[in-house]
């Protein structure tokens, strides 16, 4: 497997370029609440400094809320392997306006860049994980439109399918492995709550 | 809410639970595999109302109901005592997110249990959601399980807070599987 390119950085700043009302942001904790972050903090993006696990269920439940607006969930691939069952349930409802974005490193990032199980099997003793392909984890949940992304080539692609594709749409991408500076937004999660309903609602 | 009559009074438990939870105007309901809230499952899965949806783990639920109520959505989470301990770091965004949480408990591993591998997390269930700061409303018999649940949704959607109502084995009646057969 050749080593990954892309770096996760600029790669969120172009995928939420223009943002408006209509496009509704859940991250996961760590490195993909900073990504959003430094992309722009703004009220309709929710960013976890918890909770591990629940970002794709948290959209899922964003997205039927609110069918007319656009859903997505940016989150990094331990945080996915802890929910994989979450993809079934999204399978479940089908969502047409929910997308997910899983920014794979192959490494617990937050914690030491430990090898997850994303990545390659016989590694080295520090480097190896699983071979996990969470792209095909995904279509075996019964996410239909499903892809990898490794190239700058495929860079529009991916904003199109996060953005505006007919979803539920799943998108799993290698980037680097890189040591970034930390981005963070507000920390109250009632704050965020309350911020992130005014914004869509009108009340907190 | 209506005033209790006489046909709501004879009216089955498990049918209450439904009216309340339209009363409250809650949309999404999440539930796993449970026979004790099967007859509510089908309830709310024939309703126009509600979506229902199926999860892989209790923990789902929690996060579902947090999306559901940023997006201005009123839910409840349907398990069983098992499926609590599956929650518990979940159920930690009730109150760092304090958002309004619902979730109706079937109890095991109490009264009449048969099923040893019930009895821990039956017996923790109520000291774990206590712990996490949930509020916990308890009911046995059968005519009170509607005000019991009505009260919970008013304290949940009304007044912001994290509440589970465990629906005792008493309540529910005992499983088994006929005359076991021992090997």
């Amino acid at each position: 497997m050749s080593k990954a390119t892309l770096q996760r950085r600029p790669l969120v700043r172009k995928i939420l370029e223009g943002a408006d009302d209509n496009l509704l942001v859940i991250a996961g904790l760590g490195s993909s609440n900073w990504d959003i972050t430094e992309a722009g903090d703004r009220p309709l993006n929710m960013p976890l400094w918890g909770s591990m696990g629940a970002p794709v269920s948290m959209g899922l439940g964003l997205a039927l809320a609110q069918p007319a607006k656009r859903v997505l969930v940016i989150t990094g691939d331990a945080d996915m392997m802890m929910s994989v069952g979450s993809l079934a349930t999204v399978a479940s409802q089908q969502p047409e306006n929910l997308a997910i974005v899983v920014l794979d490193n192959e490494k617990f990032g937050e914690t030491g860049n430990q090898a997850s199980h994303t990545s390659p099997r016989n590694n080295g003793p520090t480097e190896s994980g699983a071979g996990t392909d969470l792209a095909m984890i995904a279509r075996g949940c019964g996410i239909a439109d499903v892809g990898t992304v490794r190239e700058a080539g495929e860079v529009a692609e991916l904003v199109k399918a996060a953005r505006t594709a007919k979803g539920p749409v799943f998108r799993l991408v290698k980037v680097m492995v890189e040591k970034l500076e930390f981005v963070m937004p507000p920390q109250d999660g009632a704050h965020l709550k309350d911020r992130f309903r005014q914004a869509l609602l009108g009340h907190p | 809410m209506s005033v209790a009559t006489s046909a709501a009074n004879s009216a089955d438990w498990r049918d209450q639970i439904f009216e309340v939870l339209q009363d409250h105007d809650i949309k999404q309901v999440y539930h796993v595999p449970d026979a004790g809230h099967s007859r509510l499952i089908e309830h709310c899965q024939r309703s126009n109302s509600i979506r229902t949806v199926p999860l892989t783990t209790e923990e789902e639920g929690i996060a579902l109901a947090a999306g559901a109520w940023l997006g201005g959505q009123r839910s409840a989470l349907l398990m069983q005592s098992s499926g609590v301990g599956n929650t518990i770091n979940m159920m930690g965004m009730t109150k760092t997110l304090r958002f309004p949480f619902l979730t109706l408990i079937t109890m095991r591993g109490e009264w009449g249990e048969f099923n040893s591998w019930q009895f821990p997390m039956g017996q923790g269930t109520p000291k774990v959601l206590e712990a996490m700061g949930v509020l916990v409303y308890s009911v046995d018999k059968a005519d009170e399980v509607k005000a019991t649940v009505d009260a919970a949704a008013r304290a949940a959607f009304n007044g912001g807070q994290s509440v589970a109502v465990l629906l005792r084995q008493k309540l529910i009646g005992i499983k088994d599987f006929g005359k076991k057969v021992a090997k």
